[in-house]
């Protein structure tokens, strides 16, 4: 009798514990079978297609590195689309990050109207997709377009470019597009510099630090891990850009907008070459992660975390 | 003083001042806001006016299309645009519908699957947690990229093999589930997507323990916890979850385009595009007009979620 007594809380106590557990397997179930199903699976599946030459209908067989090394040395327009890529992505990482900073920095301050303000500088970023790629398209038009109607009203010139006809001109337009999206980045900078303690300005101003001083030597080293991270995603999304693609040029003019997603979409559900593509997902993927890696080890330099000395 | 009201911190509420700020304010703070003005109000209207043309062109009589100057308040104002440029080209309507099933289907699935493993990462203590949670994280860095092709290969196995079964039994379709090729759109949702899965165990982590234990102590089950305790607590983070998953798959583009076939069961996104192709370099009236139309929604969830945007509560989770 006496020996049951604090036995019983312990064994209840270890039931709660199980349920707990079988409770936790069932919560994650349908997420767990989804990683096997649509995530696990299909990245074994990718991985082996990327060595075989199959079309979807017939298959040879295994031919080793054959795409990889079609990609990297035969095919001259996959050197392209990576170029083509670097540069859309570069642009628009550059003028977003820097884009969105500015106006961060000046919609921080709680003058009348920023809510309003912050409001439509962000309002871009969610109207994305198809209805808007067709906005520029005629927002780009040579002729009538607004942009260069604008263009000639500010600027000494007499035309505006050809934009989205133009070998070279196709590809700053893309990036202009995607610059009227960085109300996303805009928002996070500024909750990031929200969380910059005020006492650090205060002492700064004792200092007798201007206005530059302040933004070079409190803001910029507080804010350094969010744009870090900005400039992180900013680039993995740069990457993957499709639906503009798609939409507005289709590759062209020439090769002059052929990106790395677009050539795997066109590749795997145009041609049928699913083993081609899968190897070309790879190694977008392997460049997607060597940029990340080296943008972490190049942020050793410049991002300061709070929690080092 | 004029100092200190510079540096209000612009996280705290602000407090109403008595005297209205033109009296208050030095001259140093007149010439700032000035300044900030000067720099931020042009590129506002800048940001407005893709948006602003868009709405005047959808107006315009196809006479004041191609024109330049450009006009910028129509005349007359053709409402009817939007009627014909709806109705006349394509079944817009069935469009408008098939995109909206599918939509709010996986609204609901990500939710259901998502606040679950959520919950599960969050609150339930279980051998292995911490490792499967990693691979929540690893799978959000993933490109979908490597995953479409294999996903498209099995979905196109699944359909073929269920398309006789699915004929014969069920030509109606199955509840919402007008068409078989929405099964590879409508399905997956339900098996949870890493990145809202990660942001709804990042806001239920704020929600302190101790209300699950005391519930606990009081005989409620792990189900109850979560509907009753952690639900209530955490509605921004789910209407956050609700705005991304209707913008996601409402703009949702390529997948309808490299599963769905036949015109009836096609999506607004890819109609849109269609609509492009055909009649894109005339009609640029209609086009607008249409545009117009299917931003509509997303217009409207932006609007009436505003505050999750701008005052930054999506990211709240985030940075904790």
């Amino acid at each position: 009798m006496t020996a049951s007594v604090p036995a019983r809380p312990a064994k209840r106590l270890r039931t709660l514990q199980q349920r707990e557990e079988r409770d936790f397997w069932i919560a994650i179930l349908p997420w767990f079978l989804g990683l096997f199903l649509f995530t696990g699976g299909p990245v074994i599946a990718s991985l082996v297609f990327s060595f075989t030459d199959w079309t979807g209908l017939n298959l040879s067989g295994f031919i080793g590195f054959k795409n990889y090394r079609d990609l990297l040395v035969e095919d001259l327009v996959f050197w392209e689309t990576v170029y083509n890529t670097f540069y859309y992505t570069f642009g628009s990482v550059l003028l977003g990050t820097l884009g969105a900073l500015f106006v961060a920095l000046l919609l921080n301050q709680n003058l009348p109207g920023t809510y309003f303000l912050r409001l439509i500088y962000y309002l871009p970023s969610i109207a994305s997709g198809v209805a808007i790629s067709i906005l520029w398209i005629w927002l780009f038009n040579p002729n009538v377009g607004l942009v260069n109607y604008l263009l000639v009203k500010l600027l000494p010139i007499d035309a505006g470019p050809a934009w989205l006809s133009s070998q070279t001109w196709s590809k700053p337009a893309l990036i202009l597009k995607s610059t009227w999206g960085i109300g996303a980045n805009m928002i996070i900078i500024l909750a990031g510099l929200q969380g910059v303690p005020q006492s650090l300005y205060e002492a700064a101003r004792i200092d007798g630090a201007n206005a530059f001083d302040e933004f070079r030597n409190v803001t910029l080293p507080m804010l350094s891990p969010v744009l870090f991270f900005v400039i992180v995603i900013s680039t993995i999304n740069a990457f993957q850009i499709l639906t503009d693609i798609l939409v507005m040029t289709q590759g062209g003019p020439g090769t002059s907008t052929y990106m790395l997603v677009y050539y795997i979409y066109q590749n795997a559900f145009q041609y049928l070459k699913m083993g081609y593509a899968s190897a070309l997902a790879w190694i977008l993927f392997t460049i997607i992660l060597a940029l990340t890696l080296l943008q972490l080890w190049g942020s050793r330099r410049w991002v300061y975390y709070e929690g080092e000395t | 003083m004029a100092q200190m009201q510079d540096t209000v911190d612009p996280g705290a509420i602000p407090v109403r001042p008595v005297t209205p700020w033109w009296q208050r304010a030095s001259k140093r703070r007149i010439l700032n806001m000035a300044i900030i003005y000067l720099l931020v109000l042009p590129g506002a209207v800048m940001f407005l006016i893709p948006l602003l043309w868009m709405l005047s062109t959808s107006l315009k009589e196809s006479r004041q299309i191609f024109v330049n100057p450009p006009v910028w308040i129509p005349n007359p104002v053709v409402w009817q645009n939007f009627t014909d440029g709806w109705s006349a080209y394509l079944p817009f309507n069935t469009l408008f519908v098939n995109s909206t099933l599918i939509t709010l289907n996986n609204i609901v699935g990500n939710l259901f699957s998502c606040c679950l493993a959520a919950f599960g990462f969050a609150r339930l203590r279980a051998r292995g947690r911490n490792v499967l949670f990693g691979l929540v994280l690893a799978t959000m860095l993933l490109p979908n990229e490597v995953l479409i092709i294999p996903q498209y290969v099995l979905f196109t196995k699944i359909t073929q093999f269920l398309k006789p079964w699915w004929d014969y039994y069920t030509p109606g379709g199955i509840l919402w589930m007008r068409y078989l090729s929405w099964l590879p759109l409508m399905v997956p949702p339900w098996f949870g997507f890493p990145f809202f899965i990660f942001l709804l165990r990042q806001f239920f982590l704020t929600i302190p323990l101790d209300l699950d234990e005391a519930a606990r102590l009081d005989g409620a089950s792990s189900w109850r916890i979560l509907m009753q305790i952690l639900v209530p607590l955490t509605k921004p983070a789910l209407a956050t979850v609700v705005i991304f998953a209707f913008i996601g798959n409402w703009n949702n583009f390529l997948m309808p385009l490299i599963y769905i076939r036949a015109q009836k069961e096609q999506v607004l996104a890819v109609g849109l595009n269609q609509f492009r192709g055909q009649f894109g370099h005339v009609d640029f009236h209609y086009m607008m007009a249409v545009s117009l139309i299917v931003l509509l929604p997303v217009l409207l969830i932006f609007f009436f979620g505003q505050r999750i945007f701008v005052q930054g509560i999506a990211l709240t989770g985030i940075k904790g």
